[in-house]
């Protein structure tokens, strides 16, 4: 046997054995199972649960990390976004969290993985049956703006007594001529809970109506748990004078010339320069390996830094 | 289910790796739950108790502790299976089924009352008892079709010893919707699920 692949093994090994697989112990672990079962069982409904001090703050997505590490075992394959990128801070942490305490394979791939943990985007590439989708949410609570008492919207949600979203909705057509809100848009869950998607763009609402895969929420400072089983009916609240629509871009992706992802915008310099680029960044990036080209495929901001100030450093 | 001291001396093991054989389980019950009706292959599991199928033993030693009670059909109380169970999970045993996060049924189902588990509150309606219903057979039955979130036209299942008169209780009882009760269909190493929200068609039956 060589004596460096042995030390690297050990090496390993001896990391992961200072932690409990995925972090949690078993009993809490039980009793997110327990919620995670009984959140499909009522699809919108808020599940409380014993939400755990996590080695994140609250608000890096300390419930999708305890949902994922009730999930996870040896045959899942863990994908971790944040605003749709692999590459960002939060998501590469996580990713790396999953793979030392859960050992677990990981990958940027939406196609290849069995679990997608995800902070405000649900991917461009249609979600399969067996996938996982964990979402990492702020404020369960769709009411919470409305309604600041959890017993009151508790009641609201048990009563079905939805009016007051419908009224809000209404004061936003009549204050903007269209119903604003741009993410965490409020859906009706099978035709009976409202639920906030978390703060998803408004663009990946229609992702979740009979969604193949299925969808669980964390939200570890509320302590709260629910989920979208799959081939679920989910509906964005509209009025049938002013349907429900999503963003629109005049621009393709400056990258991969996609017309249909979603878009960030991205200021280049100081003088009005910008571009627009898919947030997804692995549909961005697959799209550019099958061969496609945008209008600003070629840019390098290092090039543009340099000849905008005549190759002198700053 | 009063007597203070395990007999340990005939106490059989349930996981020999309990972290990785439980997350194992527990992804067949997710997958069980949120595609109702499709069968789930459970082999995997520990050997179970006498009276008690081995489908039935993995959703209670995975699922049940302290903090989730279980309700035992009376036909499993005071035998080597409550022993078992008490052992494994240190789940506190419940004589009044209203009280029991877990309950398991196996005897005369044709008379079984699912009214009698806790349906849940309005506000709180996932403090409802999941019910474990033991039958013979998960095929040979009556078929019924099901449809509902997580299925996504329509399945059949066709349990043994359900009849229509099951059904139509369970009906009543989930039409009440966001009241109503779990139900894990158990028999031998399979089980399916049934949410509260399947819908379930009784032609046939």
């Amino acid at each position: 046997m060589n004596a460096a692949t042995n030390t690297a093994a050990s090496n390993a090994s001896s990391e992961a054995a200072y932690y409990t697989h995925a972090y949690l112990d078993e009993q809490t672990k039980r009793m997110i199972r327990r919620a995670i079962l009984k959140a499909i069982a009522i699809p919108g409904y808020q599940v409380p649960f014993g939400s755990r001090e996590m080695p994140v703050p609250y608000g890096w997505g300390t419930g999708g990390i305890q949902v994922t590490a009730a999930l996870i075992g040896p045959r899942d394959v863990y994908k971790c976004i944040d605003q749709g990128a692999d590459d960002t801070t939060n998501a590469v942490s996580i990713r790396k969290f999953f793979a030392t305490v859960a050992d677990v394979e990981t990958t940027e791939s939406t196609a290849d993985a069995t679990i997608i943990q995800s902070r405000h985007r649900i991917p461009e590439l249609p979600l399969r049956e067996g996938q996982i989708m964990v979402l990492q949410v702020p404020q369960p609570e769709p009411l919470r703006g409305l309604e600041s008492r959890e017993t009151e919207t508790r009641a609201m949600h048990a009563y079905e007594e939805y009016g007051l979203q419908y009224v809000s909705l209404y004061e936003n057509i009549s204050a903007f001529g269209r119903i604003a809100g741009g993410a965490g848009y409020p859906v009706l869950v099978d035709e009976r809970y409202l639920m906030s998607p978390s703060p998803i763009p408004k663009f990946d609402n229609p992702k979740m109506h009979l969604s193949p895969a299925l969808l669980l929420f964390g939200a570890g400072r509320e302590k709260r748990i629910y989920a979208v089983p799959p081939y679920t009916r989910v509906r964005s609240l509209d009025f049938e004078d002013y349907p429900f629509e999503v963003q629109k871009w005049t621009q393709a992706c400056a990258l991969c010339a996609s017309h249909e992802s979603y878009l960030d915008e991205v200021i280049l310099d100081d003088s009005g320069n910008r571009m627009f680029i898919c947030s997804d960044t692995d549909h961005c990036a697959t799209r550019r390996a099958d061969g496609h080209h945008g209008s600003m495929s070629d840019f390098s901001l290092e090039d543009a830094e340099q000849s905008r100030t005549g190759g002198e450093r700053p | 289910m009063t007597s203070a001291i395990l007999d340990l001396s005939r106490m059989k093991p349930a996981f020999a790796d309990p972290t990785s054989e439980s997350q194992f389980i527990f992804r067949k019950l997710l997958d069980a739950m949120s595609q109702p009706g499709t069968l789930h292959d459970l082999s995997a599991a520990p050997t179970p108790p006498p009276g008690v199928s081995r489908a039935a033993a993995a959703v209670i030693l995975t699922l049940s502790d302290q903090d989730a009670s279980l309700w035992l059909d009376p036909a499993l109380r005071g035998g080597e299976a409550e022993t078992w169970f008490r052992f494994h999970c240190g789940a506190s045993l419940v004589t009044d089924p209203a009280a029991a996060a877990f309950a398991v049924i196996c005897h005369d189902l044709a008379s079984a009352d699912l009214r009698i588990f806790n349906q849940g509150d309005a506000k709180y309606p996932d403090c409802a008892t999941t019910v474990i219903v033991e039958t013979p057979a998960l095929e040979g039955g009556a078929a019924i079709t099901l449809s509902g979130p997580g299925i996504q036209s329509t399945a059949t299942v066709a349990p043994a010893a359900l009849d229509a008169a099951f059904w139509r209780q369970r009906a009543e009882i989930v039409s009440k919707f966001q009241f109503g009760v779990d139900l894990f269909i158990t028999a031998g190493d399979r089980l399916f699920a049934m949410p509260r929200t399947t819908r379930v068609n009784l032609q046939g039956v």
